[in-house]
């Protein structure tokens, strides 16, 4: 499939870049809050070659994969077991109803108070914020398994364990996918809330430092630098589902190729 | 070969009231090797039948004999193949693993089980697609696939659930066809629901009218046609279009005696 560029939305983004130059550099003191991109671009390339950068960026990566990684196994298997089992639901959606309108920053004092300021706190936060998303589509995804496929399953006399792992678990992979992926935008919010308001490294440190000690385009740099992360975060996960998934993306096409 | 005796079975609303009667008293016997057709006005309950004598649904009273051994859960040699193809097939499979499914995971050696996949899916005439995802088929080709799948695991018996219910006028012609050259071919034991008179008088050695839920055997209609059917010339004979009359009188009589039967 051919990717298309979008000449015109690049154009106007980089209108957009350019009127945001003029604008900056053309009023007085506003360069020092604002700076404009080329400034911005330049000071991205000096904390990239200080070091600071790819430091930071290392340290905020490292607790983002950990705590997805450890999110992702738990959530996906209690989402599995609690889908399948309407017994061992019911002990714990009162619960589970209960904990997930709240927005997960507010986790961050009692994180602290239980686990300190260091690197446990932020990928439990992190952690916990992206359980909800994961365990519920997960859920979801089990429990909307077709039950003629179940039935297939029963007739040709499969076991337990393997109409799971092999049937169950497959039909529900497009829902699972779907809560991985919003739990990837989730991660890294948490990871960069929880390092801005205790850490002594990462992205999100970096910014807020940057902003207080008054670099401040250096502070822009690191916050494109974030949105860049977010973005080949992104990319990344689309491409390992594009090879996983890729029956269901055909599949599910309204136009034959 | 199968056996079923007074097969009772009723369904608790979830909102509440009276049970349903989905089978009322059904009682019939199938030899080995033939083709049985069972048909009946909608929603007399001949899914359920199908799904009790496949092991799938517990009846509430009755018993089911495969053999001479009740029925309790899904029999070994006993398949069911669903009307609703494409929740049946596995989307992330291709054809061939489709078909091989029914044998993994019983010990059996993969160059066996691939050899029998194949047989299957040549007995259907799919040979050529063995790689391709079931979302590039036709509707004729899936079922056709989910009835490899079902033929692969050689089985004494055949359920089928209105298989062919889905596809269009053309393919269903076809896929009737394709069916009792399998059949001829393989020999089972086939209990074959349908909605359709015709399909089953065509395609049957002996078919059984339902009544309306809750359903119990009016009738049992042997079918005297010859063998091999021909779409033509058996749709034309004198005696497809007696069997034809009497079967649809009965299921009329039915549907007007009781009204339109609820699902």
């Amino acid at each position: 499939m051919r990717a298309r560029i979008p000449w015109l939305g690049l154009a106007v983004l980089f209108a957009a870049f350019l009127a945001w130059e003029a604008v900056s550099r053309g009023f007085a003191g506003l360069g020092d809050y604002v700076p404009p991109p080329s400034r911005m671009l330049g000071m991205l390339g000096q904390i990239l070659v200080s070091g600071e950068l790819l430091f930071h960026a290392q340290a905020t990566l490292a607790r983002f994969a950990g705590a997805y990684a450890l999110a992702a196994v738990v959530a996906v298997s209690a989402g599995v077991a609690f889908g399948s089992s309407r017994v061992l639901y019911s002990f714990v959606e009162p619960l589970v109803e209960l904990l997930r309108p709240m927005p997960s920053p507010a986790t961050i004092p009692i994180a602290i108070l239980f686990l300190g300021i260091g690197n446990e706190m932020k990928i439990a936060v992190t952690a916990y914020a992206c359980t909800w998303p994961i365990l519920l589509n997960t859920l979801d995804g089990v429990r909307g398994v077709d039950r003629v496929l179940r039935q297939t399953a029963a007739t040709f006399g499969v076991g337990p364990w393997r109409t799971l792992f092999q049937v169950v678990i497959p039909a529900a992979s497009p829902q699972i996918v779907t809560g991985l992926r919003v739990s990837l935008a989730i991660a890294l919010i948490l990871v960069t809330t929880s390092e801005m308001v205790v850490a002594d490294d990462g992205l999100g440190f970096f910014i807020l430092d940057l902003q207080r000690s008054f670099r401040i385009p250096e502070m822009y740099a690191a916050i494109l630098a974030l949105a860049v992360l977010g973005y080949l975060l992104n990319q990344a996960f689309l491409t390992i589902d594009g090879w996983v998934m890729a029956w269901h993306r055909l599949g599910t096409r309204k136009e034959v190729v | 070969m199968l056996e079923v005796q007074d097969l009772h079975k009723a369904f608790q609303p979830l909102s509440g009231g009276a049970p349903i009667l989905a089978l009322g008293d059904v009682s019939f016997r199938v030899d080995a090797g033939r083709f049985i057709a069972i048909v009946g006005p909608s929603g007399c309950g001949k899914s359920t039948l199908l799904l009790c004598v496949a092991g799938l649904m517990r009846p509430t009273t009755g018993t089911i004999l495969l053999g001479g051994q009740p029925v309790t859960g899904p029999p070994e040699n006993l398949i069911l193949v669903f009307q609703e193809y494409n929740q049946s097939l596995m989307a992330w499979r291709t054809v061939l693993r489709n078909v091989r499914f029914g044998l993994e995971g019983r010990g059996r050696p993969r160059v066996e089980i691939d050899a029998e996949a194949r047989r299957a899916i040549e007995l259907v005439g799919l040979t050529g697609f063995e790689r391709h995802y079931p979302w590039e088929l036709s509707g004729g080709m899936q079922q056709r696939v989910a009835i490899a799948r079902a033929l692969a695991r050689r089985p004494a018996v055949l359920l089928m659930d209105e298989p062919f219910g889905s596809l269009d006028a053309l393919t269903r012609n076809e896929l009737e066809d394709t069916l009792l050259a399998v059949w001829a071919e393989v020999g089972a034991t086939i209990l074959f629901v349908t909605h359709d008179i015709e399909e089953a008088i065509y395609l049957a050695d002996r078919v059984y009218v339902l009544s309306g839920r809750p359903s119990r055997v009016l009738e049992e209609v042997e079918v005297a046609l010859p063998r091999p059917r021909h779409q033509l010339k058996t749709r034309e004979d004198s005696r497809f279009i007696a069997y034809r009359h009497q079967i649809y009188e009965l299921i009329s009589r039915e549907t007007s005696r009781r009204g339109p039967a609820l699902p």
